[in-house]
């Protein structure tokens, strides 16, 4: 393997996307939670979801900036490492991303900051309209992306120029409807959704475990798992759904992630597997017979990997373990919602027990099924950028390998320390939980419940410049 | 319809609105560099805060708006400017953190460093800007429909004159931003920040048009201009373009120098709309000398656009959505109107 412009702009963005993802997986779900919370207390009138609103948007507004500047990376590296790309589909998906800014990024970013400081500017309802449509501008968001990355995994509608070679739409609502964007659009939703609820139920663990048994913290547990409970069935039916569609139009990366090595009417599904030396590399443990319950809609032959030429098939191992990991998170996090509305129903999710303990790292099941699942996705679409017809190698951009290489190494270490902090900073405010959260100002509702506006405003409480007093407060 | 030039001229109002809005914004964090304490520096990024995101994504916009109405000129430019790009982002990022988690750090140490990444991410980010458009204003070299130029291309005298015009002027259109929105000490400062960045600024400009000129040879008679003399007949109808930027210059000064806030003299949101004025002076003088190249001389905006069907698809959705953006946009400038107070700039303990 050499450590070429392309293997290193493959690498670059790999990291740099898989770092994006992480924060709209939760951004989306997490916009949508708030939305719910301020909804409910506009609607109830009951503080507790005026706490829960208070306390997340916090962590929402950390995570939300990391999701911005690690997506403005995004909309550049299709330039800066795939320059061939960019200009040979530049007509088909451009107007999609296009879309994306105009419809979603401008409505999300604009209100963002609504949401974060016109609590006491804007009117309550102003103020919620504000919070619904950061909400609706991330699923919008996510509605283009995944509509491009859909075309460039089963791409139709297009044509190709012959003098240029490029790509261009012959019909627009094929492109953005494509094969496998309604089953990807559902699935990756869901995912967020999953995403945010599993966390949001750490956080509640983790409370309730340090003895923090406040009302909010009951309340989000609570939500929490209903919300997993009710999200999960309809996840892994969206999975299935994604796998029936791949095996229909890209059935190489189905052989891969089942390991099939030969091509039979009826297949397995190997549990585990690890290199041999038969033809396929693979030794396994299976169940046999499983195919025509997992894929009932599929008629002949079920390919096998020696159905394809080897330089047209993705590589085995990452998208056959990736595979195997999400489904048994999203396995898992099935079980925490469904444990957790059984001990709701016996009134014991309040009392700390081994639930909580195992909810605490649950809460990132969700991003390692997400950083998983497109890894299924992306590493099984090789070793096409768009499938079966502009292969990775040639998508990549005329750049020096030194220049890549220094921006690799950049990124990594910008975004070591930005993690870092960021994650830090948002544990804190989340494993804090409500009982250090001030519950209201001196002046009360003219000002942000809960803010720090009032100590620092009060000329009684002026504080000392360089005191890490006033900050400590504030986190 | 010529949706090339309708386009280029769509991308090229994106590219103005970035830089007279978050322009500002880079030059208030610029600024932040002088601020005496925690509390100044507070009030000063409270005055961006809850605008800097939408202001950013006018970039995203001019970035995307190139991938997708012209991909050609955007798969040339980003790999020839692959390095300041690079810089570019890397130096957003931590300016675009820096102001959530400058009020999350609790010990000195972090607190300077997330101070010092607002500061230093705002200045590199508006340095790596300019070298890139000087970058462009100087061409790049291309072979098939490819960049094929050298790693350090970018680099030159130029560039960097360019880079540091860019920051200098964004150094005022911060300090008129905060003529705006402060009082009070600050606002004496800001008035003095803004003299002295738009003594820089009138210097940089005259060069940078100088050096501009005789960049090409097809820039100087665009003017103009030749070896054998001078040319009134094509200088002439240009010549307001400059002039304009000129008188705004003077008038700006004028506002700054003395009466901005005093009883009976110039409102406070003069010196910003004049500073942007002469922003797009210069935009538009640059934009008469590159006019048609959007790959400067080597591809017009006609060559590189992106197929009609996709550049109509677009317009249908640009036509709708940029009035709508443009309304809310102005909306929530109107609900953040005003002179900050201490402490507004918190969204939660
Ligand atoms: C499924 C969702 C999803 C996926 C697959 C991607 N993004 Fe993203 N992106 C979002 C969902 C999202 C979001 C939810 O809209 C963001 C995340 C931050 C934020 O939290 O908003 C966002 C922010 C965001 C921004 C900043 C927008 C702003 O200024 O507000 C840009 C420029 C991009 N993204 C670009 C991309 C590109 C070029 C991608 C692929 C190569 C990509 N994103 C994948
Ligand atoms: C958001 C979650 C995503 C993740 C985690 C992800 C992951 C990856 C990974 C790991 C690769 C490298 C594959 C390899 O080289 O073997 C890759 C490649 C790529 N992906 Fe994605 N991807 C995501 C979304 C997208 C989207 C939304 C798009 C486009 C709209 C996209 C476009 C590409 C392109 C152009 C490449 C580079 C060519 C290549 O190496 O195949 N990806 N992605
Ligand atoms: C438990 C059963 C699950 C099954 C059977 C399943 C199946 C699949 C399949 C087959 C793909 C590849 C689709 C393609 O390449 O076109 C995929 C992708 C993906 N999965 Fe899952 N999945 C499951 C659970 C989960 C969970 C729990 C999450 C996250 C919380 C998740 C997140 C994703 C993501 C983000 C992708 C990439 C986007 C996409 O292609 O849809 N999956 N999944």
């Amino acid at each position: 393997m050499e450590f070429d412009a392309l293997l290193l702009s493959r690498i670059q963005f790999g990291f740099v996307i898989a770092f994006h993802i992480l924060f709209p997986a939760f951004t989306i779900g997490l916009a949508a939670f708030l939305a719910v919370c301020e909804g409910m207390w506009l609607r109830t009138g009951r503080e507790v979801y005026k706490g829960l609103y208070l306390h997340w948007v916090k962590i929402f507004a950390l995570a939300f900036a990391m999701g911005v500047v690690s997506g403005v990376v995004m909309s550049y590296q299709f330039g800066t490492n795939w320059s061939v790309f960019a200009d040979r589909t530049g007509s088909v998906l451009g107007p999609l991303l296009g879309y994306e800014v105009l419809t979603a990024f401008f409505l999300e970013a604009t209100f963002l900051g609504v949401m974060l400081f016109g609590w006491n500017k804007a009117g309550r309802k102003l103020h919620f309209a504000a919070t619904c449509a950061v909400a609706i501008g991330t699923s919008i968001s996510a509605f283009w992306i995944l509509s491009a990355n859909s075309w460039m995994q089963t791409p139709q509608g297009f044509a190709v120029d012959p003098v240029t070679g490029n790509f261009y739409a012959t019909d627009w609502l094929k492109v953005i409807f494509n094969p496998s964007f309604p089953s990807r659009y559902v699935h990756m939703m869901l995912a967020a959704y999953a995403t945010t609820a599993a966390v949001v139920l750490a956080a509640g663990a983790w409370q309730i475990l340090r003895g923090q048994n406040s009302e909010p913290t009951q309340w989000q547990i609570r939500m929490a798992a209903l919300t997993l409970a009710a999200v999960m069935p309809f996840q892994i039916a969206a999975g299935h759904w994604s796998g029936e569609v791949a095996h229909e139009h890209q059935p190489a990366k189905i052989a891969v992630v089942e390991a099939w090595c030969d091509t039979k009417a009826v297949q397995g599904t190997a549990i585990v597997a690890w290199p041999a030396d038969n033809e396929c590399g693979l030794a396994s443990v299976e169940i046999p017979g499983t195919s025509p319950l997992l894929f009932p809609k599929a008629n002949g032959d079920l390919q096998g990997l020696d159905a394809f030429d080897a330089s047209e098939t993705p590589p085995i191992w990452i998208p056959f373990w990736s595979f195997r990991i999400m489904v048994a998170a999203g396995l898992a996090m099935l079980a925490l919602g469904v444990w957790g509305l059984f001990l709701w129903w016996r009134r014991r999710i309040d009392q700390p027990g081994l639930f909580h303990w195992l909810a605490v790292p649950g809460g990132s099941l969700g991003f390692i099924a997400v950083l998983t699942g497109w890894m299924v996705a992306e590493v099984g679409r090789q070793p096409y950028t768009v499938y079966g017809h502009l292969r990775t190698e040639d998508s990549v951009a005329p750049v020096e390998t030194a220049a890549v290489a220094t921006s690799l190494l950049v990124f990594m270490v910008v975004y070591a320390i930005v993690f870092t902090a960021g994650s830090v900073y948002m544990a804190r405010i989340a494993t804090r939980g409500f009982t250090d959260d001030p519950t209201d100002t001196p002046r009360g509702e003219r000002r942000a419940p809960g803010s720090p506006l009032g100590a620092v405003d009060d000329p009684a409480e002026e504080l000392p410049p360089e005191t890490a007093v006033a900050d400590r407060r504030k986190n | 319809m010529d949706y090339a030039l309708i386009w280029s001229l769509l991308i090229a109002t994106a590219v103005m609105m970035y830089v007279l809005l978050d322009g500002m914004d880079l030059g208030v964090g610029m600024l932040t560099f002088f601020a005496t304490d925690d509390q100044e520096r507070n009030m000063m990024t409270a005055t961006i805060e809850p605008v800097w995101d939408g202001n950013e994504t006018w970039l995203v916009l001019g970035g995307g708006g190139l991938f997708a109405a012209f991909p050609l000129a955007y798969s040339i430019l980003m790999p020839a400017f692959y390095l300041p790009l690079l810089f570019m982002l890397a130096a957003l990022i931590f300016r675009g953190v820096a102001f959530e988690f400058r009020h999350k750090a609790v010990r000195k140490p972090t607190r300077l460093f997330w101070n010092g990444a607002f500061c230093g991410g705002s200045f590199v980010a508006a340095l790596s800007q300019g070298i890139v458009l000087g970058a462009f204003i100087q061409g790049v070299t291309t072979e098939g429909r490819a960049f094929a130029g050298g790693m350090f291309d970018w680099l030159s005298p130029f560039s960097l004159l360019v880079g540091a015009s860019v920051v200098v002027g964004y150094v005022l259109l911060g300090s008129c931003w905060l003529v705006l929105k402060t009082e009070g000490e600050l606002y004496a400062k800001s008035r003095r920040w803004g003299l002295t960045a738009l003594a820089g600024v009138s210097v940089a400009f005259a060069l940078v048009s100088m050096a501009t000129l005789s960049v090409d040879l097809r820039i100087t008679e665009r003017w103009g201009f030749s070896m054998t003399g001078l040319d009134w007949g094509t200088l002439l109808p240009l010549a307001p373009v400059p002039l304009i930027g000129l008188l705004l210059t003077a008038w700006l000064a004028r506002d700054l120098w003395m009466v901005a806030g005093e009883e009976g003299s110039a409102p406070n949101w003069r010196p910003y709309l004049l500073a942007a004025g002469i922003f797009l002076s210069g935009y538009v003088g640059l934009a008469i000398s590159l006019f048609p190249w959007l790959v400067p001389f080597e591809y017009t905006i006609w060559e590189a656009a992106a197929r009609d069907n996709a550049l109509a698809l677009m317009l249908v959705g640009a036509a709708t959505m940029l009035p709508i953006i443009l309304i809310y946009t102005a909306y929530v400038y109107r609900l953040f109107w005003g002179k900050v107070k201490p402490g507004d700039g918190y969204h939660g303990p």
